[in-house]
């Protein structure tokens, strides 16, 4: 009978499979960095500044270094035998101002929160015992707290060497920006402000390192985005080779851009490891990820919009600040944030000229750094929002302006006025989708008529396009060791299961679980039949990890290739085996079987007999059940997806509180490999994207004091408040790849806060309201907009 | 390395998943740090350590705590269950079930607390809506999800899709 | 984020709680509950040499509603008094209040006493103790006292226990058939300390307010009572709007309210209003 092991396969591509992983997860039997401890560890724990900017005249440990259980307490000066200073350089950003930095003081402080010792010892408790026995006295200095007055003349430097605040400029232009203004029927402008937020995963970083003196090896455990890039960085910063340094994550509480940098206090602890010859450990406590993970997404944006008389958009000019805080972001920069807020200005809609600079600005406050959907939300939010006002100027539907103006260029491809060069685009579609999918004219009917019955309802929509699965000519041609290529590894195990290893990371988001799905289809194995292990560099191939939404589009390429080279190789074998040409087989559900679909061997059976009795092979042939696939596109430097987001809100007249109805999204990702998780992605990133407009914000005050040393204080959007959330796909291939498939992981973020914004606008204006143009939408700011009447008419 | 000798400790005895236990435990050591890291227990997770984001809920005498805000010294006497627990009785394995099917996890950090939390509501209104659900794991964040994905995995598990 | 070192001692009858405060004074801290001592502890806000936790105390467990009205002693969790007085009347003040107080895991914990104790004046708790004109009853070395509520809250986390005192529990009166109650508070996402909040009661008879108590949290170091306000409801017809609106004007005028960090006094203000209409909405409705 064996068509009975023939019958029932089913593609796995596109099926809504829930994670395997899921289970231990659910279990409690997750492992994440914390989990894990070895024989003899010690804890660390930092002396962090409590100041913004100081010249340190005296550190004295030697009392700390007395207290009960500390076996060391570290400064620079200890860790710098051992461990060198890094700048970050990037070719991309010309100019680009590089302070040192090193992983402990050295001598002066430029944040609060900055690591200044190190203490290590036999448990966090009494490190934090002996943390508070460090005597420290220092010179407070004057601090850059505004970004927007961080270029003033009298304004302090937060690193005087420097001469300047400025970190880098961005200017790019197109077309004539002045004509295009100057012949405008309609002109529209406002002032935005974005304030600082972060990502908060709720695992807090950690890392826990080992140093084997014996080997020169040292071992590595991380929450960590990309164990890949940390190892190459460890390597050079400790001065060991890439082989000697290995870097494993295993269970990681969430990412976001967060875990993908080289931190101070995480090079630190490793250098430690290395001085002690034990291991060491150290996870950070919540205050401590509050005021040093990387925050995100502080730009103040004066911008304006051209139309002309028939509600065609003309020209976008927009001028921004940015502040990165007191470095830029080791390895990647963080002025990545502004080149995409401003590089995606405008990006859904033909332009004929358009205009974008910005400084960006060394401060003392936190890093900032790569956060879930890099700058798009700051650009969405200028675009759509000036896009809305221009159609309400007009006095036309938002949709209809939307709709007139986008830019598909069908099967060709263009670039946008800011130097986007997008394709595979369905804009019209994603409108259309959207419409049904809100059931549109009744719910404006439903809209209407509760406002006439009182309450404060609006509507907003935000277009987007989110670039993504970023190439290697980005950070290659910067000079920044970054992959963005990854790599399959796949081999037939002797029972005939398959053993996988990826270069990608998996953070929750189901990589995983695709990758798997993939795999299977490819060579034609039950998914239950494939292991595949990522976060691993020892056993590993090199790769990017997890950024720019990648997983399906660079790692399901990889997947796919890797795949079908083993299916090959595997037919290959059988066709020796059977003494049958490789072209007459086939390979379905783990059998092999022959053009009339009859089973010839098991995979399982072929794999037995090439692991343990290859001797039955004719002479001359070697089998190989193994292969590896290192995947790199090789055209097209990100690719674009696209769509739309619509969110419904109530506002409070008497408090001003915005209560988030609905929100609905259509996207476009290409090939969706699992819909079940594709579609959890964009909720995920719509909540996080709500929690900016609505509630997150990293406050500091002028003199760039941290204020938010809790979860009580940095408000994230919990269950109460946030909507239910409707998606729907269009699915328009990308044509460079064979899968088809685009990033999917933060289209949801992306326009998210930009449609809370366009809603609570609309929903100010319909009752003659003020507008608003900065985020967090806060309680005292909307209730002043909804008694704000000198915008009434 | 052991900070036990270096610590205030006192002894205490209970039951932990069923399992009475004694041990020696620095007064100063929160509840989910003893359970985490004096008895292996690692499905009860960290994540503020200030009460505020119910990754570390755990049940002491049946009821959900933030495990975080009691000290081990404070369960002498009394019975404590955690996830582990609460899986090896099966007696949330519907919930599990629900999760794992409508993807209401991603990187599983908030995910014993969260199943805890709802097998509360569950236990007490067996057909919540899915406003009274967002309620009871008001308490409880979950960066991934969204949210959505848990509630309707817990309307389902409630028999209330 | 761990505690400094401190002393563990856990007597088992208030005596020994008390002799110990005595003896400790200001060294020492009172673990109840402990939902936002633990949390002090942790970012070591707070570093007592001794904690002294009073869970032992099994006296200090009971609660009882009768004629007079509700006594909770001190290790009465928020979630079991809840239970207990909705049972009882579940329009009470402290029904309609205590589930705003963090979220059911919190609840299960956190004592009713210990809410009091801490006199955190964005609290809802001590607002509803000044409105019900409750009693806290300390032990202390030369025995029992009880002070109201009015006179227990001094300021901000200051209230009139002395060091040597320990709160062994509140009563509450049972307030007449026409009373009805009010609360409400203004807060970002449920469960949070409120921006600001309202707990209110009224003598009703006849639509006539005969008598009403205002008290507002989140407005300054402590449960602030809007006297003028109540004046102006005084004698006023429940669905009399020119008495809102006087009485509203009285509370713009009389509230000094502290400006913290994140609202400014002028939107408290205009929350206080808001939450004075919507009490006085809930005044009106069937209880």
């Amino acid at each position: 009978m064996p068509d009975r092991l023939l019958g029932s396969t089913e593609a796995q591509i596109g099926a809504s499979r829930p994670r395997a992983r899921s289970r231990a997860l659910l279990a409690g039997r997750g492992r994440y960095l914390d989990d894990i401890n070895l024989p003899r560890q010690v804890h660390a724990a930092f002396l962090r500044s409590p100041v913004p900017a100081a010249v340190i005249d005296r550190l004295e440990v030697s009392a700390a270094a007395r207290s009960p259980g500390v076996v060391a307490v570290l400064t620079w000066a200890d860790l710098a035998p051992v461990c060198q200073a890094w700048r970050t350089l990037s070719a991309a950003f010309p100019g680009l101002a590089a302070p040192e930095q090193t992983p402990l003081a050295n001598g002066r402080v430029t944040s609060v929160g900055e690591p200044i010792a190190l203490v290590l010892a036999a448990s966090r408790a009494l490190a934090e015992d002996a943390v508070a026995a460090i005597e420290l006295d220092w010179r407070e200095r004057p601090a850059v707290g505004v970004a927007t007055a961080a270029l003033a003349a009298d304004a302090p430097l937060v690193h005087p060497e420097l001469g300047s605040n400025l970190a880098w400029r961005f200017a790019a232009e197109t077309g004539d920006v002045a004509a295009a203004f100057a012949s405008a029927a309609t002109v529209v402008e406002e002032r935005f402000v974005f304030s600082r937020h972060t990502g908060v995963t709720l695992e807090p970083r950690g890392i826990l390192a080992a140093f084997e003196p014996s080997e020169g090896r040292l071992e590595v455990w991380a929450s960590h985005q990309m164990p890949h890039q940390l190892q190459l960085h460890l390597g050079e910063l400790l001065e060991l080779a890439m082989s000697q340094v290995r870097v494993t994550a295993s269970d990681v509480g969430g990412g976001f851009g967060v875990k993908m940098h080289v931190y101070p206090d995480e090079v630190a602890v490793c250098a430690a490891a290395r001085l002690l010859g034990r291991p060491v450990k150290f996870v950070a406590d919540r205050l401590e990820s509050l005021m040093s993970d990387i925050h995100a997404r502080e730009h103040v944006i004066e911008a304006r919009l051209a139309v002309d008389a028939e509600g065609r958009l003309l020209a976008i000019d927009a001028k921004g600040v940015q502040g990165i805080g007191s470095h830029s972001v080791f390895p990647r920069s963080s002025t990545v944030e502004t080149l995409m807020a401003m590089r995606t200005l405008g990006a859904p809609y033909g332009l004929a000229a358009a205009r974008a600079q910005a400084d960006v600005v060394f401060q003392n406050k936190a890093m900032t750094g790569q956060y879930r959907s890099v700058g798009h939300p700051i650009a969405c939010a200028v675009t759509e929002r000036l896009v809305d006002m221009a159609a309400r100027a007009r006095g036309e539907d938002p949709l209809a302006m939307r709709r007139r103006n986008y830019l598909e260029p069908g099967d060709g491809r263009c670039r946008t006025a800011l130097g986007l060069e997008v394709f595979d685009l369905s804009h019209v579609a994603c409108l259309d989708r959207l419409e049904a999918l809100m059931g549109l004219p009744a719910l404006r009917q439903s809209v209407a008529a509760r406002r006439q019955a009182g309450e404060v309802l609006g509507l907003g929509f935000a277009a987007f396009v989110e670039m993504t699965a970023t190439g290697s000519e980005v950070y290659g041609m910067a000079g920044v060791p970054v992959a963005a290529a990854d790599t399959i590894q796949l081999a037939v195990e002797p029972d005939g299961s398959l053993k996988a290893s990826a270069s990608l990371s998996e953070l929750g988001q189901g990589t995983d679980e695709g990758l798997v799905q993939v795999l299977a289809d490819a060579v034609g194995v039950a998914p239950e039949r494939i292991g595949l292990e990522m976060g691993r560099t020892a056993s590993g191939p090199h790769g990017g990890g997890a950024w720019a939404s990648r997983g399906a589009a660079i790692g399901g390429e990889a997947a796919w290739h890797a795949g079908r080279k083993l299916r090959g190789q595997i037919l290959a074998a059988a066709a020796a085996l059977l003494q049958t040409p490789a072209a007459a087989l086939d390979l379905v559900a783990g059998c092999i079987v022959d053009a009339q679909r009859h089973e010839r061997i098991t995979l399982a059976a072929l794999a037995r007999t090439v692991h343990f009795a290859g001797h039955e092979f004719p002479q001359g042939t070697l089998p190989q059940l193994q292969v590896a696939h290192h995947y790199r596109r090789e055209a097209d430097i990100a690719i674009p997806t696209n769509g739309i987001q619509a969110a419904l809100v109530q506002l409070c007249p008497e408090t001003g509180l915005v209560r988030c109805l609905q929100h609905w999204v259509v996207h476009d990702c290409g090939r969706i490999i699992n819909p079940l998780l594709a579609g959890e992605q964009v909720r995920g990133g719509v909540v996080q994207g709500i929690g900016a407009a609505l509630f997150e914000h990293c406050r500091y005050d002028a003199q760039a004091n941290f204020l938010d040393g809790s979860l009580a204080d940095y408000l994230v959007p919990m269950a109460m408040e946030m909507p239910d959330i409707a998606v729907g796909h269009v699915e328009t291939l990308y044509r460079g790849s064979t899968l088809g498939a685009k990033g999917a992981g933060e289209a949801g973020t992306c326009a998210a806060s930009a449609a809370v914004l366009n809603a609570v606008n609309d929903a100010l204006a319909a009752v003659g309201g003020g507008r608003l143009a900065e985020i967090p939408l806060t309680p005292p700011l909307v209730l002043a907009a909804l008694n704000d009447r000198s915008n009434a008419g | 390395m052991s900070d036990l000798g270096l610590e205030t400790t006192a002894t205490l005895a209970c039951t932990v998943n069923g399992e009475p236990v004694r041990a020696i435990v620095p007064v100063r050591q929160s509840l989910v740090d003893w359970l985490r890291h004096g008895l292996g227990l690692t499905g009860s997770h960290v994540g503020c350590e200030h009460g505020v984001c119910g990754a570390c809920t755990i049940l002491v005498d049946g009821r959900t705590v933030r495990g975080c805000l009691m000290l081990a010294m404070q369960v002498d006497g009394l019975a404590v269950e955690t996830i582990e627990g609460a899986t090896a009785s099966g007696r949330v394995v519907a919930l599990q079930a629900a999760f794992r099917e409508r993807a209401a996890l991603q990187c599983g950090f908030c995910t014993p607390g969260m199943v805890l939390t709802a097998a509360e509501l569950l236990a007490s209104e067996p057909r919540p809506s899915r406003a009274r659900i967002r309620e009871a794991i008001s308490g409880n964040y979950c960066r991934c999800t969204g949210y959505q994905a848990i509630v309707d995995a817990v309307a389902a598990a409630g028999g209330n899709d | 984020m761990k505690p400094a070192p401190f002393h563990y001692l856990a007597p088992a009858t208030v005596e020994a709680a008390v002799a110990l405060l005595a003896e400790h004074g200001d060294e020492a801290a009172v673990l109840a509950g402990g939902q936002s001592l633990m949390p002090m502890l942790a970012l070591r806000l707070t570093a007592p040499a001794i904690l002294v936790d009073i869970n032992r105390i099994g006296a200090l467990e009971r609660q009882s509603i009768d004629a007079a009205g509700y006594s909770f002693g001190a290790l009465v969790r928020h979630a079991d008094a809840w239970a207990a007085v909705r049972a009882d009347d579940p329009a009470h003040l402290l029904a309609r209040a205590l589930p705003h107080v963090a979220h059911q895991a919190i609840r299960h914990r956190g004592t009713i006493c210990g809410s009091l104790a801490l006199a955190d004046p964005a609290a809802e708790l001590p607002a509803c103790a000044v409105c019900l004109d409750a009693e806290i009853e300390l032990a202390g070395p030369a025995g029992r006292r009880r002070l109201t509520a009015d006179a227990f809250f001094e300021g901000l986390y200051t209230t009139a226990r002395r060091p040597d005192e320990l709160v062994v529990g509140v009563h509450v009166p049972r307030l007449g058939p026409d009373t009805r109650f009010g609360f409400d508070e203004v807060a970002r996402r449920h469960g949070d300390y409120a921006i600001l909040g309202l707990a209110a009661r009224a003598l009703v008879v006849d639509g006539c307010i005969k008598d009403c108590r205002l008290v507002y949290f989140g407005a300054g170091a402590r449960p602030v009572v809007a006297t003028a306000a109540q004046a102006a409801l005084k004698g006023a017809a429940l669905d009399d709007g020119h008495a809102h609106g006087r009485a509203a004007a009285a509370v713009m005028g009389e509230l000094a309210i502290d400006p913290d960090l994140r609202y400014g006094a002028t939107y408290k203000r205009q929350l206080a209003t808001a939450l004075l209409k919507r009490i006085i909405g809930q005044w009106k409705a069937p209880q």
